[in-house]
């Protein structure tokens, strides 16, 4: 199978602006200044139905559609802020495919009438982003960016921007925060983007992925992107593997493919390592509650997950083979969240770092047989409770572990002798006692 | 400092901003390496430039993992050990870094040439064990890859060739456009 995302495995230095060109690149942008209205572009991407690749999948047209119709500065802004544990399909499409990605941003910019594209690139893909930066001066050498692009009466700008380290500017509003030179913590919403984004101004955030969808659908259009996958979810999707996994590496494939197939099929995962037994997946990073093997033949699309309680998110599947204890897997994953909170609602700053310790005390065998039922009454306290997903997100691999693996919490529980610290135990009690007030 | 030295640099980053305090991530990272790390006068240059207070350079230098507020060795030695690089041995990978170079995790070497820090992930989990060198990508690592790196970057830094802080990348793409 040839790719559509990850055409620089087929064709050879498409980096480069001039193979990107004999091989059909910036046709879409072409296609779409000759022939469409803006209005036309934003239908073609509504009916596509491409969903955001980023993890949350919302729709790309209905976002590009909120955009007034008014006159003044918009921006497109490309989310190259990739930082979920066990996500890298973005950086591969930032290093090796880059020009495809720059005419799905342009594009938007014509549908939605905006004058600059920004890219913000996590301050880690300052070296690996070269090609990008290369492919942007090419791009502009060659009136693909800049003023009259392609002689159209279309002027539009791309700028790179490097953020410095925080996987909450990959969230929207912390992104646009950050972009403009302050702390990267979430917006209270609304105003949405949409209506009051960067600088004020009405702006779309899009992930990498999301954007080089747009090209190949606005060539092929959208009953061809509909041929693919399912009817909730269309189109083809880059799963990252990691883990205990034989082949780890991204994998385009069409949406629909099973979980099962995904892991172990010749052409993906190849099976576990070192041929031991599957033990549990997280299916989003750390984002998404694990599974296990029962929900291996579920689809991997946006509904698929739904009744085994978990979801595709950004698909970054990470592999767990038998061996792995539970709670230090958990534990991993709060330590990421209570790292990367950004401090600025109390539910997710205080409740990451409890999880933190109430796991690390489990993890060191001072646990007792209450902490498994404080650790859901700090996880459901967050819940619903903080301004941005990242609170949410973390409650997810404690609650879930909880849920499939209670027998790996309790060995650890029932061969625990010493009793916890005094302040642990009084601020648990606090914690306890804030929790019935709170359920009335 | 940073005015003299990066007057260049600061018109071009200034110039891609509708607002001057966009500029603010990328000046930081300009003081930072001309000043070795993200010390309060290079907070005061960065504060002076963009007429923000010193203190708020100081709450971004905070926030962000990238800027070290205490000086740092000539390579800054970035491991990951998430759960996808542990899943693949990066926690042993963490160990047996430290234990060669004589450092506890986020310590510098007595000759100031490395510094061993653990990092949140680097989106590399599919080649793990790996680690950033000032933000250069060094990835499916062992034990004899790793002896083999820090030779090569100890005759780098041999011939001044060291690299701070993907700076220079900075500076390259700067000139580009």
């Amino acid at each position: 199978m040839s790719h559509i995302l990850l055409r620089h495995r087929d064709v050879k230095d498409i980096h480069k602006y001039r193979v990107y060109v004999a091989n059909g690149g910036y046709d879409g942008l072409k296609k779409a200044l000759a022939e469409y209205e803006p209005a036309e572009i934003k239908d073609i991407i509504r009916k596509s139905n491409i969903r955001g690749r980023g993890g949350a999948g919302f729709p790309a047209g209905i976002k590009w559609g909120f955009i007034p119709n008014t006159e003044g500065p918009k921006y497109v802004v490309v989310n190259a802020d990739e930082s979920e544990a066990g996500t890298f399909k973005d950086r591969e499409l930032i290093d090796f495919n880059p020009h495809q990605v720059i005419e799905g941003a342009l594009i938007c910019a014509y549908a939605i009438g905006a004058q600059a594209c920004y890219i913000y690139f996590r301050g880690e893909f300052m070296h690996t982003a070269e090609n990008f930066e290369r492919a942007i001066k090419d791009a502009y050498a060659n009136k693909a960016i800049g003023r009259q692009i392609f002689g159209f009466d279309f002027d539009c700008h791309f700028y790179t921007h490097y953020g410095a380290g925080a996987y909450i500017c990959g969230e929207e509003t912390a992104l646009l925060e950050s972009l403009e030179g302050k702390l990267g913590q979430p917006r209270i919403r609304p105003p949405f983007p949409a209506q009051a984004g960067l600088y004020h101004k009405p702006t779309v955030v899009n992930n990498v992925e999301t954007l080089a969808n747009v090209p190949p659908v606005i060539m092929n259009g959208a009953d061809w992107y509909l041929t693919m996958g399912t009817e909730q979810s269309s189109g083809p999707k880059i799963v990252c593997l990691s883990g205990h996994i034989n082949r780890p590496g991204n994998y385009e494939v069409p949406m629909g493919i099973s979980y099962r197939e995904l892991i172990f099929g010749d052409e993906y995962g190849g099976g576990i390592l070192d041929g031991k037994g599957l033990k549990a997946v997280l299916p989003s990073g750390g984002s998404a509650p694990v599974i296990t093997e029962e929900a291996l033949d579920a689809p991997l699309t946006f509904e698929g997950l739904a009744d085994h309680g978990s979801l595709l998110g950004s698909a970054s599947v990470i592999v767990m083979d038998e061996t792995v204890d539970m709670v230090w897997a958990a534990l991993k994953l709060i330590h990421f969240f209570h790292h990367e909170s950004c401090g600025k609602c109390t539910p997710c700053r205080e409740g990451t770092y409890w999880l933190e310790r109430v796991l690390q005390r489990i993890l060191d065998g001072r646990g007792q047989e209450s902490d498994i039922k404080l650790l859901e009454s700090i996880a459901t306290q967050m819940q619903g409770e903080t301004l941005c997903a990242l609170g949410e997100f973390a409650t997810s691999p404690v609650l879930s572990t909880i849920k499939h693996f209670p027998e790996d919490y309790r060995a650890k529980i029932n061969g625990a002798s010493s009793p916890i610290g005094r302040n642990e135990a009084k601020m648990a009690e606090v914690v306890v006692a804030a929790a019935e007030v709170k359920a009335g | 400092m940073l005015v003299e030295k990066y007057a260049d640099e600061i018109q071009a980053i200034l110039a891609k901003y509708p607002d001057k305090r966009s500029a603010v991530l990328p000046l930081m990272y300009l003081a930072q390496e001309g000043y070795g790390f993200m010390s309060h006068e290079a907070m005061r240059d960065v504060a002076g430039v963009l007429d923000l207070d010193p203190t708020e350079v100081l709450s971004l230098a905070g926030f962000y993992t990238l800027f070290y507020e205490e000086p740092v060795g000539k390579y800054v030695l970035e491991i990951c050990n998430d759960l996808p690089c542990a899943l693949r041995g990066a926690d042993e990978f963490v160990e047996m870094a430290c234990k060669k170079l004589g450092v506890e995790q986020g310590g510098t070497t007595e000759d100031g040439m490395f510094s061993v820090k653990t990092v949140m992930c680097l989106a590399a989990c599919d080649k793990a064990p790996m680690l950033q060198v000032n933000l250069k990508y060094e990835e499916n690592l062992d034990e004899a890859k790793f002896d083999a790196l820090i030779t090569r970057l100890r005759e780098e830094a041999a011939e001044g060739q060291a690299s701070y802080f993907g700076v220079e990348a900075m500076k390259t793409a700067l000139k580009q456009g």
